[in-house]
């Protein structure tokens, strides 16, 4: 990127980050609103730039552009601040700067408390967040996870709703060990590969030469994916999503289950399967088994039984990442191309989710959906887009989550019938969970308790500073949804250069 | 008579090469002669006369920095970069530990300028420790830094509790000189006795034992002095089965003095036990290993396990000291294999260092009439009364806890390549699952400080957080911003870990 006055991608992680250090060193509140539209706007339009301009640009080395190395003073042990794209990533940046800046718009809306810190620990989340997909060096990519993670756990904690002090604790406890496991692994490989750096070519150049023994990448893949299944939220180290979402404030958990979740996805198709092949092969079929049997049927049946409308989303977005599991154990270029298409639809259409959740609690004072029902008339609008945001995340065909379980079913089929069947009975599960709770929330009869607090304060329809935040996110649910190759390319292009060994085998 | 033996000695004796002890010496007789001359009403201000001197050495100190490797005194003493680190490591400690007596000391009826004079003396010795070859030197230096220990732990005399952890440390203290000088008498005795392979009448340097043990691996009285010596050692860096005293003994001493037994004084502890383990014990890895790896997994697991259900912060701080050493045995067992753990361990001790202090500067502040009687519950709503001792508690603790960007989340990272460079994988689990038990209770006092709106702060504890006076804030501010640019940018740091 050598004809760009400033790399792009350091502006993306950069804008943010100045913006907090700025509110932390005591600019006043009015400037700092302002600014903040301009810090969550830069990421997202870097994205969407890079974006457009991925297929055109020079890929330097497997695949990846945009490629910048920044030293930080640990040059002796292999660790530099370097950044770039590929096919895998791209996809990714896109979408962190998409929710980022729908989160930070609804934030800067809200009439959260101590506005300031929330803006702060936002911006240092979705600094966090650019950074870690942009990153080439997996210590910075550990690293910027970890920046984002640790404001989430201080939001929940402070602004979170019922029981935070708890959820916020369970969150910490939970997402500290997954975080720790992955650590061990991506140390473990530094250390086996030989490379004597963090920087994933290196590695890759390194076991392409050398691969690692087949006892080795077993045990290695066994921690990454425990780790990171822990920060997916895999069945059975699941029981902190719903919590911690059902308390934490609408910005942090748009951020956090959009985005943040797809850091352990991400590393398990960026590092763990080209690097550790045989590893997946050992492993696949537990990991097939505990996200069918469940992420998908137990944790589906639960979400149907939720009547806490948030706790449901959050259910089924632990249900949902079942999904990319049963794509990850397949392993063929459909399989993990579905997941990679699905982390994408499925960031944006929970994060939605949780927007128009939030904006329903303001209208109805509760999140029970027991309590709710006939929101429709009042706000037609509002109706109209959780419907949307509810199609979507069902995956209805012309929005993107459609191309990311398609791809998933069809290359299952070839792994285990039976599975098959499983997981598509979930998609039955979820869309009577989506549609069941859309109708209690919108239609029916107003209940007592709903029309006392309406008669209080009278319902409004949806703002425009809600609704912009929305519709942004929906406007890429559906721009993706119809022209899915404007990602598939790039995806198809990274993915076929991880080893044949696993790709061809099915 | 022949003098050229005494003549050759005495040119040995490069004095101006210890400069800094004999400084940090000075200033602390310099100290007592200023209390005797002049009037009380000046009084008051020996402490800050003494941080400024201390600053100034200091600052003599990093400008003079020497990176050369040579003996001096005839080989008692060995000038070496990690030696001049650590010498910059035991000037900031007693810098910090004057900055919190200060805070702390006024109020409760004891003298103050000897507290300064005895903190002086304590940390040139522990300078001299760091720096010693040779058994005998090495003891005396330890005995000048427990000695003071002694009398610093006891200061606040007037409380039971503080009595009590003087005479626990005095008696504990007194068990572990006794095996480390039983330990070296055994070696002593080993190394010399004819007949045996390579023996040698210098078996109080380091070098000449270490010869002798090259010869002989397996001599099973060489083996029992060994163990010996690492009990010793064990005692003072608190780790698992001598631990005992910790709690009691960091709860019940004036908080100023716990932060120097949990900082500097376990630091001493762990470079000698690193000189010993990589330069003079190598031969018997085979013995020293195994003791390592099992004391580092029991230290881990005790200090979090014990912490975990801590009500009062000094002895919580305590137990999690012990885990934090146990964390960098982790590093210390990996180091006769992987060159880089020294650096691992080195830098793990100035992450630890400033994270303590930053937290002990907070309970400093907050402490009550009662020092000992420091409890969870008084930090409850301390972020809305004082959101700049919740900041730089909460970066503390961070730091401690391992939680990135902070600096203390690197130190971690370094041992755990270290470890798993030297292969040590078990170890690396129990790690694991410790770090994960920390943070439980880690956060359970930043939960405290934050998220408790129920319990509002206590009238006694409010008054409080507006003391302390500019000069600790100072401090504390610039502790904060420490662990956190550490954590981004290790700059000559990162060169000595990588080396």
């Amino acid at each position: 990127m050598s004809n760009l006055p400033l790399d792009p991608l350091l502006l993306s992680v950069a804008a943010p980050l100045t913006l907090a250090v700025l509110i932390a060193v005591g600019l006043p509140k009015k400037i700092v609103v302002k600014l903040a539209y301009a810090a969550f706007a830069i990421p997202a339009l870097v994205a969407v730039y890079l974006w457009s301009a991925f297929a055109c640009a020079a890929k330097e080395s497997h695949g990846y552009a945009f490629l910048t190395e920044y030293s930080t003073g640990l040059g002796g042990l292999g660790i530099s601040l370097k950044l770039g794209l590929n096919g895998i990533s791209l996809p990714l940046f896109v979408l962190a700067g998409v929710v980022g800046l729908a989160a930070g718009l609804y934030a800067l809306q809200s009439t959260a408390e101590r506005m300031k810190t929330y803006l702060l620990l936002l911006l240092v989340m979705q600094a966090g967040l650019m950074g870690t997909f942009a990153s080439v060096d997996i210590f910075f990519y550990y690293f910027f996870h970890e920046l984002a993670l640790i404001p989430t756990f201080i939001m929940v904690g402070i602004w979170g709703g019922r029981d935070r002090s708890h959820a916020a604790m369970m969150m910490t406890i939970y997402l500290t060990v997954g975080a720790m496991l992955s650590l061990l692994g991506l140390v473990a490989i530094y250390a086996k590969s030989g490379a004597g750096s963090f920087d994933l070519l290196a590695i890759r150049d390194a076991l392409s030469a050398h691969p690692l023994g087949e006892v080795t990448q077993k045990h290695i893949f066994g921690i990454l994916l425990f780790g990171f299944g822990i920060l997916v939220s895999l069945w059975p180290f699941h029981s902190w999503a719903p919590l911690g979402y059902g308390a934490a404030p609408s910005s942090a958990a748009m951020l956090h289950a959009g985005v943040l979740k797809k850091f352990g996805l991400y590393g398990l198709v960026q590092i763990a399967l080209p690097l550790l092949p045989l590893g997946l092969l050992q492993w696949n079929h537990s990991m097939a088994a505990l996200a069918a049997v469940g992420n998908v049927v137990v944790i589906g049946l639960v979400t149907m039984a939720q009547r806490d409308l948030k706790q449901m989303i959050g259910f089924s977005s632990v249900m949902h990442m079942g999904y990319a599991f049963l794509g990850l154990a397949v392993g063929s270029l459909l399989g993990v191309g579905g997941v990679v298409m699905l982390m994408v639809a499925h960031g944006l259409s929970v994060a939605l989710l949780f927007l128009l959740s939030t904006s329903i609690h303001q209208r109805t004072n509760t999140f029970d959906m027991h309590q709710m029902g006939g929101l429709a008339q009042k706000a037609p609008v509002l109706a109209a887009l959780f419907v949307t945001a509810t199609f979507a995340s069902v995956g209805l065909p012309g929005f993107a989550n459609f191309w990311g379980e398609l791809p998933i079913f069809v290359s299952l089929w070839g792994f285990s019938h039976c599975l098959t069947l499983v997981a598509l009975s979930g998609t039955v599960v979820s869309a009577v969970y989506g549609l069941r709770a859309a109708a209690r929330v919108f239609f029916g009869p107003q209940t007592e308790a709903f029309a006392r607090f309406a008669a209080s304060k009278p319902t409004v329809d949806i703002t425009w500073g809600e609704r912009i935040p929305a519709l942004i996110l929906i406007a890429a649910l559906l721009f993706v949804g119809v022209w899915p190759r404007s990602l598939s390319t790039a995806i198809d292009q990274a993915l076929a250069r991880t080893p044949p060994s696993v790709v061809a085998s099915r | 008579m022949d003098f050229t033996v005494l003549r050759d000695l005495a040119a040995g004796n490069t004095w101006w090469a210890i400069w800094p002890e004999l400084g940090l010496g000075f200033l602390a007789l310099f100290l007592l002669v200023l209390e005797t001359v002049l009037p009380k009403s000046a009084h008051g201000k020996i402490p800050a006369i003494s941080i400024a001197a201390q600053l100034g050495i200091l600052a003599a100190l990093l400008a003079n920095f020497d990176r050369s490797h040579h003996e001096i005194f005839n080989g008692l003493l060995m000038q070496s970069p990690q030696g001049e680190l650590m010498r910059v490591f035991f000037i900031v400690s007693s810098i910090l530990v004057s900055v919190l007596g200060r805070v702390s000391l006024p109020g409760r009826g004891v003298p103050r300028v000897e507290f300064h004079h005895i903190v002086l003396v304590v940390a040139a010795a522990m300078m001299l420790l760091v720096q010693s070859r040779n058994f005998v030197m090495l003891f005396v230096a330890l005995e000048t830094v427990t000695v003071g220990l002694y009398i610093l732990v006891s200061y606040y005399r007037s409380n039971p509790k503080t009595l009590e952890a003087g005479l626990k440390y005095l008696v504990m203290g007194a068990l572990s000189s006794a095996l480390l000088l039983f330990g070296i008498v055994l070696l002593y005795g080993v190394a010399g006795s004819a007949g045996l392979a390579g023996r040698t009448p210098a078996g109080m340097y380091f070098v000449g034992l270490a010869g002798f043990l090259e010869a002989n691996p397996h001599n099973f009285m060489a083996a029992a002095g060994i163990v010996l010596v690492l009990s010793g050692i064990a005692f003072k860096i608190g780790a698992f089965p001598f631990q005992v005293w910790v709690p009691d003994v960091y709860q019940g001493a004036p908080t100023p003095v716990t932060a120097f037994l949990a900082v500097a004084s376990k630091a001493a502890g762990f470079v000698v036990l690193l000189v010993l383990v990589t330069q003079v014990f190598t031969p018997y890895d085979w013995l020293v290993g195994p003791v390592l790896v099992f004391m580092s997994a029991a230290t881990m697991l005790f200090g979090n396990l014990a912490a975990l259900k801590q009500n009062n912060v000094k002895r919580l701080i305590g137990l999690s000291g012990v885990s934090h050493a146990g964390f960098i045995l982790l590093a210390v067992a990996s180091a006769s294999q992987v060159p880089s753990a020294v650096g691992a361990v080195y830098f793990y001790l100035i992450v630890y260092l400033i994270a303590s202090f930053a937290v002990f500067g907070v309970m400093t502040i907050l402490a009550g009439p009662d020092d000992a009687q420091q409890d969870l519950s008084d930090y409850s709503g301390l972020a809305k009364k004082s959101p700049f001792l919740a900041g730089v508690l909460g970066c503390g603790l961070g730091s401690l806890a391992g939680i990135p960007p902070l600096a203390g989340f690197m130190g971690k990272l370094f041992v755990f390549i270290a470890a798993f460079k030297a292969g040590h994988y078990g170890l690396l689990a129990v790690a694991v699952v410790c770090v994960a038990i920390s943070i439980y209770y880690y956060f359970g006092w930043i939960r405290s400080a934050y998220f408790s709106d129920e319990a509002a702060i206590s009238p006694a504890i409010e008054s409080r957080v507006a003391g302390g006076g500019t000069l600790v804030r100072v401090t504390l501010a610039v502790l904060a911003a420490a662990s956190v640019i550490l954590g981004f940018y290790q700059g000559p740091l990162g060169h000595l870990i990588s080396r």
